[in-house]
């Protein structure tokens, strides 16, 4: 099977279960969609797959076994906390160039940083700056740029908007759609948002408590959701429309 | 380096720099200047007293103790320093092991170091003095690898602290290798208290250095520390007492030297820019339009709850004062809901905080008017205040995680509150607190009282936190961001609770949130901050098609919900919130804004409230309402 997949993964904290027996297969090119509330084990998943959380059960890219240890790494992962995930004591060009094979030449190194800062809208010419220097929206943009310099073929995007303002977030989930369609990224996209998956990933699927409970196109499944769960989720979306609660 | 000159500048790093000066030079000079005279046998003047020849007398061949003493300092310093280094590598070594090793090795590595770490200092160099034989060798071995379990204990701790870090498992992710992580991206952000310690750690070795030596484990004849010159001057304490105080003296100096260094390095590493209270603040702010009073709002008479007016909050920053609160004018009624919306740094959570007397110490609070109730909380806050704010204000925080303390119990820490307040006893404020859990919808609130924090969910702590609120009779209740730290699927539960709160008191509620659909799902009227000034202020139910201000229609389109087209980019807001500290002399709002003309860069536009008290500061208030949101692809335009 194509693209990256998730065959019965198992994580367990002692003895607590995150992941409960997942199965989820993320095809070439295409967005899915993960969402569930705190807990629910998406995060754990995430990290299973590129290496930070060891697992059992069978994590593919096109048919092999994830590559989590070498040089090479086709999975890349961009976290919640831009205020976290940049080493506050380098440059962002450094931190965007990390990921580069080692035996690539310095000019190569600097042109590919100017075009992945390019790609994602930030200015080359800053490439010197501290991640300091840079707002939080800018800065998850630098964490963009880093994950696609490792040339990867799926991004696991866990929860990029969550930590921004909401003026930020419509920038950062533009880009994403805008990277997916111009790079072909096949791109797991973990939130706890209803609206944000609905906007840019074409599947989607549930978890709560560890478990997978509901997967399938996004449209059917916002439309007619099957699981309980799910409907609380939908629920849960604020919508412009709702009757002001306090002329109940 | 600025940070370096403005510590040094200090009276703490003046004194270092002086002392650590003068024992360095020392070290390098006294040999040669005074190395014959401190060796200089003179038989006929042995044990003799202080003399104005010997200033602090001679030892049994006669040897001047004062130029021994001065003599001394640089192998006291160079063994220090040596001991020092050996405990920082070996401290370094171990304690980035478990790191490099992975979870099943580093195990051992750090039992091993938490036995070392138990072990009396003194007792770990006395058994390595016996491994290497008494001597200098043996002692600077002994010293240094006693300090070193200590070392790797903190920099285990540190290490473990930053690699915990996201930035290091993208490091991980992108195939880096843990060696090159370890140099890459831990050691250059623990260095600066490793510096520290280890400054503060040779002083402490030079200590440790006098105690062998005087013990005779240390330096052994003819070689001599201060150490040695103190066990030979002890013995003659009773015939010159000078022999053993003046090496004592050049411990205590060099000591003083080098912790007082550490002390400077740790506060040059720390936080930056020693905050200090803002002094006054110039009165005359360019682009500080005055609010007119006339323009307060509508409601006024006696059911208002908070009335707030022209309120300033001045905060030191790193470059002199900054006031991120400019001017706000607000007020609420028995049973109103206001929200307060607005991104980062606009202000809105800092104008809650003046509010609640919550802004803290460094922050100076303005205003021409701050009443809850009646009361002017302006005037200098006395026991009565206290009282009111205590009984009459509820707040709610953003993380109910760390708003309880975690070592007492629920109904115990609820209770405290009316038993200071209320002068309950003991038994009817936990009764109260049970009732009151019950009030806010958790189940089994007896149970519920006798449990800790940790054994409540977030969405239960956050209830929990609204029931502290209620233990006494509130008329205002403000929740900063109450649900973001939340579980969606509870977060509308918050909500609710506290809509009922307000609906079953007629209490008046203040929601700050960065979310205009949080926001308004509840309240009655909506409050836009932008760059601590509110720029609108209008029903709730206006906000999707009577908003006049342009940030506020951009914040209501920048949220995708149910209903976003799927084929359009999301309208965005271009550019970054303004920064309270360099703020533009116009409209703050003027370089996102896509309606900005020249008026609006030069002349910063007041508030002004029309006939139904819909206030609103914009010199574009009344133009089309298309234009105000950009669907640009990012903050910096590329075509």
């Amino acid at each position: 099977m194509n693209g990256l997949v998730f065959e019965d993964v198992r994580v367990g904290f002692g003895a607590t279960t995150a992941v409960d027996g997942v199965s989820l297969a993320v095809p070439p090119g295409a967005v899915v969609g993960l969402v569930g509330g705190s807990g629910s084990g998406k995060s754990t998943l995430a990290r299973a797959a590129v290496g930070l959380t060891p697992f059992t059960g069978r994590i593919t890219l096109d048919g092999e076994p994830v590559p989590t240890r070498g040089t090479y790494r086709p999975v890349q992962m961009v976290f919640q906390d831009p205020y976290s995930s940049l080493d506050p004591r380098m440059s962002i060009g450094d931190s965007v160039s990390e990921p580069m094979p080692r035996s690539m030449p310095r000019t190569g190194r600097h042109a590919e940083v100017a075009r992945l800062l390019e790609l994602v809208h930030l200015d080359p010419a800053r490439a010197a700056a501290r991640p300091a220097d840079l707002s939080g929206g800018q800065r998850q943009r630098v964490a963009l740029a880093r994950a696609l310099a490792a040339r990867p073929r799926v991004v696991i995007a866990d929860e990029i908007t969550s930590a921004l303002d909401v003026s930020i977030q419509g920038a950062v989930l533009n880009l994403v759609r805008e990277l997916q369609a111009e790079l072909g990224l096949s791109m797991l996209f973990i939130s706890h948002n209803l609206a944000l998956v609905r906007y840019v990933a074409s599947h989607v699927a549930v978890m709560h408590a560890g478990r997978l409970v509901e997967e399938g196109p996004t449209h059917r499944v916002l439309a007619d959701p099957e699981h309980d769960y799910t409907r609380q989720l939908l629920a849960a979306v604020p919508r412009g429309d709702r009757p002001s609660r306090s002329h109940r | 380096m600025g940070r370096w000159s403005t510590a040094a500048r200090t009276p703490l790093g003046l004194t270092a720099a002086v002392l650590a000066g003068s024992v360095l030079g020392l070290a390098v000079l006294a040999p040669v200047v005074w190395g014959t005279s401190a060796d200089a046998v003179d038989t006929g003047s042995i044990l003799s007293p202080p003399s104005g020849e010997h200033w602090a007398g001679t030892d049994n061949l006669g040897r001047d103790i004062l130029a021994r003493t001065l003599v001394a300092t640089r192998l006291s310093v160079l063994l220090a320093l040596a001991a020092t280094a050996i405990a920082v590598l070996a401290g370094l070594v171990l304690g980035t092991a478990p790191f490099l090793l992975g979870r099943r090795l580093g195990r051992v590595v750090t039992a091993a170091v938490n036995i070392a770490v138990a072990f009396p200092g003194l007792l770990l160099a006395l058994f390595f003095a016996t491994i290497f034989g008494v001597g200098a060798t043996g002692a600077v071995f002994a010293i240094g690898l006693a300090g070193a379990p200590a070392f790797a204990r903190l920099t285990q701790t540190l290490v473990a602290g930053v690699a915990a870090r996201d930035y290091v498992a993208a490091a991980r992710v992108a195939g880096v290798g843990r060696l090159r992580v370890l140099l890459r991206h831990v050691l250059p952000n623990i260095s600066e208290p490793l510096v520290v310690n280890a400054t503060v750690g040779t002083g402490a070795a030079l200590l440790s250095f006098a105690g062998l030596s005087f013990l005779g484990l240390g330096v052994q004849q003819p070689g001599y520390d201060w150490g040695r010159l103190l066990y030979d001057g002890i013995g003659a304490i009773y015939v010159n007492p000078a022999a053993a105080l003046t090496p004592g003296a050049a411990v205590l100096v060099a000591g003083l030297a080098f912790n007082l260094v550490g002390e400077t390095v740790a506060k040059a590493l720390g936080v930056g820019g020693v905050a200090r209270r803002p002094g006054r603040a110039p009165r005359a702010v360019p682009g500080l339009a005055p609010v007119a009073a006339d323009e307060a709002p509508r409601a006024v008479g006696d059911d208002l709850v908070l009335d707030v007016r022209d309120l300033e909050v001045t905060v030191p920053g790193a470059r002199g004062p900054v006031r991120p609160v400019r001017g706000v004018t607000f007020s609420v009624r028995r049973g109103e809901a206001l929200g307060v919306v607005g991104e980062s740094g606009s202000g809105k959570s800092l104008t809650a905080l003046a509010v609640s007397r919550l802004a803290g110490d460094l922050a100076r609070v303005e205003a021409g008017r701050l009443t809850l109730l009646g009361t002017d909380l302006t005037e200098a806050d006395g026991r009565a205040h206290r009282r009111l704010l205590g009984t009459s204000l509820a707040m709610v925080f953003q993380d109910p995680t760390t708003s309880f303390n975690p070592t007492r119990r629920v109904g115990a820490q609820l209770a405290e509150g009316a038993r200071h307040h209320q002068g309950l006893g003991r038994a009817e404020a936990l009764a109260r607190a049970v009732d009151r859990l019950g009030a806010v919808r958790i189940p089994e609130p007896e149970r519920r009282a006798r449990q800790y924090p940790h054994e409540f969910s977030g969405g239960m702590r956050q209830r929990a936190m609204i029931g502290m609120g209620l233990m006494g009779s509130p008329s205002l209740v403000v929740a900063d961001e109450p649900t973001t730290a939340l579980d969606v699927t509870v977060q509308q539960q918050v909500l609710d609770l506290l809509a009922d709160v307000r609906a079953a008191d007629d209490v008046a509620l203040v929601l700050i949130s960065h979310d205009v659909a949080v926001v308004r799902s509840v309240c009655d009227r909506v409050v836009v901050m932008y760059a601590g000034r509110i720029v609108e202020d209008l029903p709730a139910a206006s906000l999707d098609d009577d908003a006049r201000h342009p940030y506020t229609r951009a914040l209501v389109a920048a949220v995708p919900d149910m209903d976003t087209d799927l084929e359009a980019a999301l309208p965005v807001i271009p550019g970054t919130p303004a920064d309270p500290g360099a703020l533009p002399p116009g409209c703050a709002y003027a370089p996102r804004c896509p309606l900005a003309s020249a008026r609006c860069v030069e002349e910063d536009p007041s508030l002004v409230s029309d006939d139904t008290g819909h206030r609103v500061a914009c010199w574009h208030a009344d133009g089309p309402a298309e234009a105000a949101t950009t669907a640009a692809p990012g903050e910096v335009g590329v075509p």
